[in-house]
C-alpha cells in the first residue's frame, strides 16, 4: 500500500510508533534501567551528551533508553529538548587548569610538569572479547571491586580517600605553555574578534565564521564526521602534520557570575570534558596567525565527557580550518562547519524517505520531454540525410 | 502539554522569528538567516515551515498541512497532529477554510485569497546552491545581483538538450530583484506566485533562512526571450475527477499494475468528486480566477 494516497495517514503513524514499542518486548523481559545505561553505556551517554549539545547523563541515558541505544537518534532526543529550555545565564569560561583530571597524556615530550597519568584508558588493552562477562553477576563485579580498591590504590589516594593525608593531588600547567615560554608559538587571532563571543544556537553562522562559532560548531559535531575529516587532512588530503601537546579528561568546575552579588561567582556544578591541545607546524605565508617565522601553532578541542577521538579530530580541525586558500576539504570551514552536525545530515539523508511523488513527476516530464527532442532532432538529422541523396544515383 | 509553551517555541523566539518575518517581507525574494531551534520532528522534514507556522499562529487559527498535495501523507499528519497540539487550533483540509497553510511542494489548485498566508517548507534555500557551493559567494553575488552563472547554466541546458532541465526549485526573479528559490514546488505552481493575493513564507530550519514573497509582487521565472518558460502539461485528465487544469501524478495500481493519473491536491480532487455525485460543496476558483465546472468528468 501506498503510504500516501492512501486514507489514514494519522492511523498508520499511530500502528507504526506502537508496533515500535512492541518490538523490543516481543519475547518479555525486564525493562532496562536507566541507571544501567548511564553506568554501563558510560561512553555512549558521554557521546549523546556531546552531540546533544546538554550535559546531563541522567536523560541521555533515558535518551538513549528510548532510542534502542541509537547514540545520533537520542542526541537529536536530547537536542530538541534543549531547545525549550530558557537560557538563565551565561556561564565563565571555564578553567581547565583547575581540573580534576582522570586522565591526562602528552606526545610531545616524555616528562611534563605534573606527569602524564593514562586513567582509566582502552588504548593499551587486547580487543579480545571478554567471553567471561557473557554471564556476569554482581557477586563477581563486587569482588573485582574490592579486591582493585585494596590492591591497587597508592598509599597517597588511599589517605586521601581516608581524609587523614595532606591533600597532595599534583598540578597540571599546560604543556603548550612550554612552547609558548621559547617563543614558539604562533599569537591567537587578536583578541578583540571575540569580545563578542558567537552564540550559534541563537544566530546562524556566517562566513568567515569566528574562532568561537568554529569551535562551538565542532563541540556538538557528530564524532565520526569529525574523524572523517580530520583522518582525511592527516592521511593525505592536506598538509598537517599534529602532535598531542596534551589531553585531558576530567572533571571541570563551572561557574557563573553571582545574580545579586556583583563580582562574585557561584559554582553550579561540575562537568566532565575532554581537552586535547594540538601542537601543529605552521607556514607563516598561508596562516592567519604566524607572522613571518617558523612557528607552532596550537589546535585546540573540548567536548561533553570523555571522547577523546572527537577532542582530538577537533584540534585537528580547528588548526586545519585556519589555512587560508582552502586547498582540501578539511581545510574548507564551510565545507567543515555545514556537514558535521550529526543532527541536521540524518535529518536530512533521513528525510529521502518522504513523498516525492510532486517532485518525482516533474522530473519525469523533464526527462521524457528532452527524450522526445532528442529523437525528433534525431529523426530530423536522418530526413536531411535522405534528402541530402540523390534519389536515382547508383 | 502543560510543560511546553503555547506553540512550542518559547516567546523570545518567537519574537525573533516574527522580526525575521517582517524583514522577510520587507525585502521580496532574501534570505533572512535565522537561529533556527531544534524541533521535535527531523531536520529536513519540515522544521523551518513549523518554526514559521508556529510562531504567527493563535488559538484562532485554522490550519492546513499538506505534503506533495496531501493532506493525509503521514508526516503532513504528524506535523499536523504536533501543531494542534501545541497550539490548541481547529484543523482543515479545505484550501478556502484554512488561515494557515503549510505545505510541502505544492500550492494548492484553489486561488488563495488575502487573508491567507501560505508556508512553505523549504530543504535548500539558496537558488545559486547548483552553480555555487559557498554560502560565503553565493551572498555576494546576491549582493551585486551577479546572476550570469546562473543564466549560463540555463544556456547551457538548452544547447545540450534542448530545453531546461529543471523540474523542480525553478529560478524565479522576486519583484525585480533577488533570484529566489520557490522551494521544490513544480514548475507548474510556480505562476502563481506572481501578483498573488496572499503572502507567502519560506522557511529553511537546516539551513536557517527564512524569506518571502509578499502579496501583489512580481516574480517571473527565468527564460528567455526565444525560449519561454514551460509548465508541465498532461495529455489525460485526472482518473478520480476527470480534471485537466490540474497537477497530476502518475502511480501504478498495487492490484493491476495498471498506470494512472490522478490530481495530486487530495483536497481539491475529492471536493471535485464529491460535488460531482450531487454533493453541496464550495469549490474556489483556480489561480487564473476562472471556476472550471466539473462536466469535464464523464
Amino acid at each position: 500500500m501506498a503510504y500516501v494516497a492512501v486514507k489514514g495517514g494519522s492511523h498508520a503513524i499511530h500502528e507504526a510508533e506502537k508496533l515500535l514499542k512492541y518490538i523490543p518486548w516481543k519475547e518479555g523481559g525486564s525493562p532496562l534501567e536507566v541507571q544501567q545505561i548511564r553506568k554501563g553505556m558510560r561512553l555512549a551517554v558521554d557521546r549523546v551528551m556531546s552531540e546533544g549539545s546538554l550535559y546531563d547523563p541522567d536523560l541521555a541515558a533515558l535518551a538513549l533508553k528510548q532510542a534502542e541505544g541509537d547514540v545520533l537518534e537520542a542526541s537529536f532526543l536530547l537536542r530538541a529538548f534543549r531547545s525549550t529550555l530558557v537560557r538563565n545565564f551565561y556561564t565563565l569560561p571555564i578553567q581547565t587548569e583547575n581540573m580534576d583530571v582522570i586522565r591526562r597524556i602528552s606526545a610531545t615530550f616524555k616528562e611534563v610538569p605534573g606527569g602524564q597519568y593514562l586513567g582509566p584508558t582502552r588504548d593499551y588493552t587486547k580487543r579480545l572479547l571478554d567471553m567471561s562477562r557473557m554471564d556476569e553477576d554482581s557477586s563477581e563485579i563486587m569482588k573485582y571491586v574490592t579486591n582493585y580498591l585494596s590492591e591497587s590504590l597508592t598509599e597517597a589516594v588511599q589517605e586521601e580517600l581516608s581524609g587523614n593525608g595532606e591533600s597532595d593531588m599534583p598540578v597540571f600547567p599546560r604543556v603548550i605553555e612550554l612552547l609558548r615560554a621559547e617563543g614558539l608559538l604562533a599569537a591567537g587571532e587578536p583578541q578583540d574578534e571575540e569580545a563578542v563571543i558567537d552564540d550559534i544556537t541563537r544566530h546562524a553562522i556566517s562566513f568567515p565564521a569566528s574562532r568561537s562559532a568554529r569551535l562551538q560548531t565542532m563541540a556538538r559535531g557528530e564524532s565520526g564526521a569529525l574523524m572523517a575529516f580530520a583522518y582525511s587532512s592527516v592521511r593525505g588530503y592536506g598538509d598537517v602534520h599534529p602532535t598531542i601537546g596534551e589531553l585531558r579528561v576530567g572533571y571541570v568546575p563551572v561557574e557563573i557570575e553571582h545574580p545579586f552579588y556583583p563580582g562574585e561567582t557561584m559554582t553550579i556544578g561540575r562537568v566532565l570534558v575532554t581537552e586535547s591541545e594540538m601542537v601543529v607546524r605552521v607556514h607563516a605565508e598561508n596562516h592567519r596567525e604566524a607572522a613571518g617565522r617558523a612557528q607552532f601553532a596550537v589546535g585546540y578541542g573540548l567536548c561533553f565527557g570523555h571522547n577523546e577521538d572527537k577532542a582530538i579530530s577537533m584540534s585537528i580541525l580547528d588548526q586545519t580550518m585556519q589555512q587560508q586558500n582552502a586547498d582540501s576539504p578539511a581545510q574548507d570551514e564551510e565545507f567543515v562547519l555545514y556537514h558535521i552536525d550529526g543532527i541536521e545530515s540524518s535529518g536530512f539523508i533521513s528525510h529521502f524517505k518522504l513523498p516525492h511523488y510532486v517532485d518525482f513527476q516533474a522530473e519525469l516530464q523533464r526527462v521524457r520531454s528532452i527524450n522526445e527532442k532528442g529523437d525528433r532532432s534525431a529523426d530530423g538529422e536522418r530526413e536531411q540525410e535522405k534528402e541530402a541523396t540523390p534519389h536515382g544515383s547508383l | 502539554m502543560e510543560a511546553y509553551n503555547y506553540a512550542f517555541l518559547d516567546e523570545l523566539t518567537k519574537r525573533e522569528l516574527r522580526r525575521k518575518t517582517l524583514k522577510a517581507v520587507a525585502i521580496p525574494g532574501y534570505q533572512v538567516p535565522f537561529g533556527s531551534r531544534e524541533m521535535p520532528i527531523a531536520r529536513g522534514w519540515g522544521t523551518g515551515g513549523l518554526q514559521v507556522t508556529l510562531s504567527v499562529i493563535g488559538p484562532e487559527d485554522t490550519v492546513k498541512v499538506f505534503d506533495q498535495g496531501s493532506d493525509d501523507s503521514v508526516n503532513a499528519c504528524n506535523l499536523r497532529e504536533l501543531i494542534c497540539q501545541m497550539c490548541d487550533v481547529t484543523p482543515t483540509t479545505d484550501s478556502l477554510e484554512a488561515s494557515l497553510i503549510q505545505t510541502r511542494h505544492r500550492i494548492p489548485e484553489e486561488k488563495l485569497r488575502e487573508d491567507q498566508i501560505l508556508i512553505f517548507q523549504v530543504p535548500l534555500p539558496e537558488v545559486l546552491r547548483t552553480v555555487e557551493p559557498s554560502e560565503q559567494e553565493t551572498r555576494r553575488m546576491h549582493a551585486e545581483r551577479d546572476y550570469s552563472r546562473m543564466w549560463l547554466h540555463l544556456y547551457e541546458d538548452i544547447v545540450k538538450y534542448g530545453e531546461i532541465r529543471i523540474s523542480y526549485d525553478y529560478p524565479v526573479m522576486v519583484n525585480g530583484h533577488y533570484l529566489c528559490d520557490p522551494s521544490p514546488i513544480p514548475r507548474f505552481d510556480v505562476p502563481k506566485l506572481h501578483q498573488a493575493d496572499n503572502l507567502f513564507l519560506f522557511g529553511a530550519g537546516r539551513e536557517k533562512r527564512i524569506y518571502a514573497i509578499p502579496p501583489y509582487t512580481n516574480v517571473t521565472p527565468l527564460q528567455f526571450e526565444d525560449i519561454p518558460f514551460e509548465v508541465e502539461q498532461f495529455d489525460q485528465p485526472c482518473a478520480k475527477c476527470g480534471s485537466t487544469h490540474t497537477y497530476l501524478e502518475e502511480s501504478y495500481d498495487a492490484v493491476t499494475g495498471a498506470k494512472q493519473v490522478a490530481c495530486s491536491d487530495t483536497s481539491y480532487c475529492d471536493k471535485r468528486q464529491r460535488q460531482a455525485a450531487g454533493e453541496s460543496v464550495e469549490i474556489g476558483v483556480i489561480w487564473d480566477g476562472t471556476n472550471p465546472a466539473n462536466f469535464e468528468f464523464e
